[in-house]
């Protein structure tokens, strides 16, 4: 016989930010050992890693809600693209106010959110399939229309009309000195693992990953959970381009790339299963924690920074197989 | 019998093509009787069990819930009358806790519709112990418990939920010993609270454990429905491969 260990412990075993936990750790100790003295331990150091990693948690947040619920969106890269193209559009081409051309890039956002939701559902196709699909169209689109329309692919001096726009306020500056994106990622890791853990809806969501057709039997919305979901993915997404857009003050056709799959990462060390319904929306931030320390850590060490994508890999690697065993530890201890 | 049964069909066929599913099939199920439904693979147990819950209606006869005559479009539809069906591949999900698995589509909600926890562990809790099911932690994954327990969430669920009329699709021919037995204990409480329950079994010990009544099917057609004590063990294995006809209708 197994000894039954106490409930709090299996709890914490079972729990999916277990591994991302153990993972941000390491990855902090590792670099406060190594790069403590040049600035990693430092204020402006944790700003730095901070702002990386909330701007990848920001996108985190919503695509682990979407995995959890069993889909995928490589499309959300594209749209902050897309999403920085409309703002600078709107404001620089058409002399639109910024709080307006806001609302432009949002409604184009949300129309792309729903064509993902609305294709999946009704072809039946993988999810995967299908905002790969648009991603590509999407990105082509967004390069074409703007050459077509200005014959450049990049804008800049977005920020000097947007510090007058009561709508651009919210997306911009550093409030006490920390990041406005920070503040945005803290918000929503708080917004959307209390829906995910506290609501009917989040209930929905971990069952349509589960196994669609048991949570259709039991009364669950399954095709409007998935299409809110696709729509909330677009809606972080420009989001976030609204906010890199604003602060940097400039918009390029590219902008955005690969942050599909750097999303998708942070959830998966987060401890998200890629078949759906098992995940967290708290690890899906300290998984964007862990690569935004990593990224930023690998600058303090000193090392070239060219490497980060080889740590990235390797993080990703590393947590996946940690989940695993953890996973597999606390059924065992269990049974 | 003078108490009307909560559901009965009265002549049922049902035929796919040409081929006879189901011929002359009379069935009836009081509150709180256990009925049991014996039969081979093929016999037509699975198409009685589609017509009872709603899947589809019978090419001819009648199919009484409670006394009145209803004509079933869907399993919602049969849903809302109060009739369930645990099918034995259960329709939960392994990776959620079993308090969420027992909540799922009907989550309890407090102030501005966020899940009342405390509630649905009532709910839980005071549900499973009705059924005399011993669960210490209604947290932990469904898939850690065992196929015993499974079964019994997942019939305790059903019965929360207001199922007059529980039809259970093998639900003890996956398991060991020990945990069928289990599962035929909830059974019997399931019985003693008033439900009319369908058991679907090809196992003729488990059904003379629980069984009120026993109909074996062959090929389509009912041979006969034997009351408890009128019938064995060997009577009811001989029945279900075909063999001669016993007593009838008790």
């Amino acid at each position: 016989m197994v000894k039954v260990p106490p409930r709090l412990l299996l709890r914490i075993f079972l729990a999916p930010e277990l591994g991302a936990a153990i993972g941000l750790a390491t990855v902090f100790l590792l670099f406060a050992f190594w790069a403590g003295d040049r600035g990693f331990l430092s204020l402006q150091g944790a700003v730095n890693y901070l702002e990386v990693a909330a701007q990848l948690g920001i996108l985190a947040t919503g695509v682990a809600l979407l995995m959890i619920a069993g889909e995928f969106d490589l499309s959300v890269g594209s749209v902050i693209g897309a999403a920085g193209m409309v703002l600078a559009l709107g404001v620089q081409v058409f002399g639109l106010p910024v709080w307006a051309s806001i609302l432009l890039a949002f409604s184009v956002a949300l129309l792309v959110g729903f064509a993902n939701g609305y294709l999946v559902l009704k072809t039946g196709l993988p999810s995967f399939i299908v905002t790969l699909a648009t991603m590509y169209m999407l990105r082509g689109a967004t390069i074409a229309i703007t050459r077509e329309v200005t014959s450049v692919t990049r804008f800049s001096g977005l920020t000097e009309p947007a510090l007058s726009d009561p709508l651009a306020r919210v997306f911009m500056g550093a409030p006490l000195g920390i990041p406005i994106a920070v503040w945005w990622w803290l918000f929503l890791t708080a917004l959307l693992a209390f829906i995910l853990g506290r609501t009917r809806w989040g209930n929905w969501i971990f069952a349509t990953g589960g196994d669609p057709v048991a949570a259709r039997n039991s009364g669950v919305p399954v095709a409007s959970v998935k299409l809110s979901l696709f729509v909330l993915t677009a809606f972080l997404a420009t989001l976030l381009s609204l906010i890199q857009v604003l602060n940097t003050g400039s918009a390029d056709v590219l902008r955005g790339q690969t942050k599909e799959l750097e999303a998708i990462a942070a959830a998966v060390i987060g401890g998200c299963a890629l078949t759906g319904g098992y995940g967290s929306v708290l690890g899906a931030s300290l998984g964007a924690l862990t690569l935004g320390m990593v990224q930023q850590g690998i600058f303090f060490t000193g090392i070239n920074t060219d490497w980060y994508l080889t740590f990235l890999g390797l993080m990703i690697l590393l947590s996946v197989l940690l989940n695993q065993y953890l996973r597999k530890r606390a059924t065992e201890a269990w049974r | 019998m003078a108490v009307t049964p909560i559901a009965e069909l009265r002549n049922v066929e049902k035929r796919f093509g040409r081929v006879y599913a189901l011929r002359g099939i009379s069935f009836s199920v009081h509150r709180g009787e256990v009925h049991c439904l014996l039969g081979d693979n093929g016999a037509g147990k699975t198409t009685l069990i589609k017509i009872l819950s709603g899947v589809f209606p019978p090419d001819s006869g009648e199919y009484l819930f409670d006394g009145r005559s209803v004509r079933l479009a869907s399993p919602r539809e049969a849903m809302t009358l109060g009739i369930a069906v645990v099918y034995q591949d259960l329709a939960l999900l392994p990776l959620m806790s079993v308090l969420r698995n027992f909540i799922l589509g009907r989550e309890p909600t407090g102030r501005m519709g966020l899940l009342d926890l405390r509630k649905a562990e009532e709910w839980v809790r005071e549900s499973l112990a009705r059924l005399g099911i011993s669960l210490d932690d209604v947290h932990r994954p469904l898939g850690l418990l065992s196929g015993g327990q499974r079964q019994a969430v997942a019939i305790a669920r059903a019965v929360f939920f207001g199922a007059k009329l529980l039809i259970l699709d093998e639900p003890t021919s996956a398991l060991g010993v020990r945990q069928a037995a289990q599962v035929l204990e909830v059974i019997r409480r399931m019985k003693e609270m008033g439900v009319g329950v369908v058991f679907i079994t090809h196992n003729p010990l488990h059904a003379l454990a629980v069984g009120d009544r026993f109909t074996v099917l062959f090929q389509g057609e009912s041979l006969g429905t034997y009351p408890r004590g009128s019938v064995n063990e060997r009577e009811l294995t001989r029945l279900m491969a075909g063999g001669m006809e016993l007593g009838v209708e008790g």
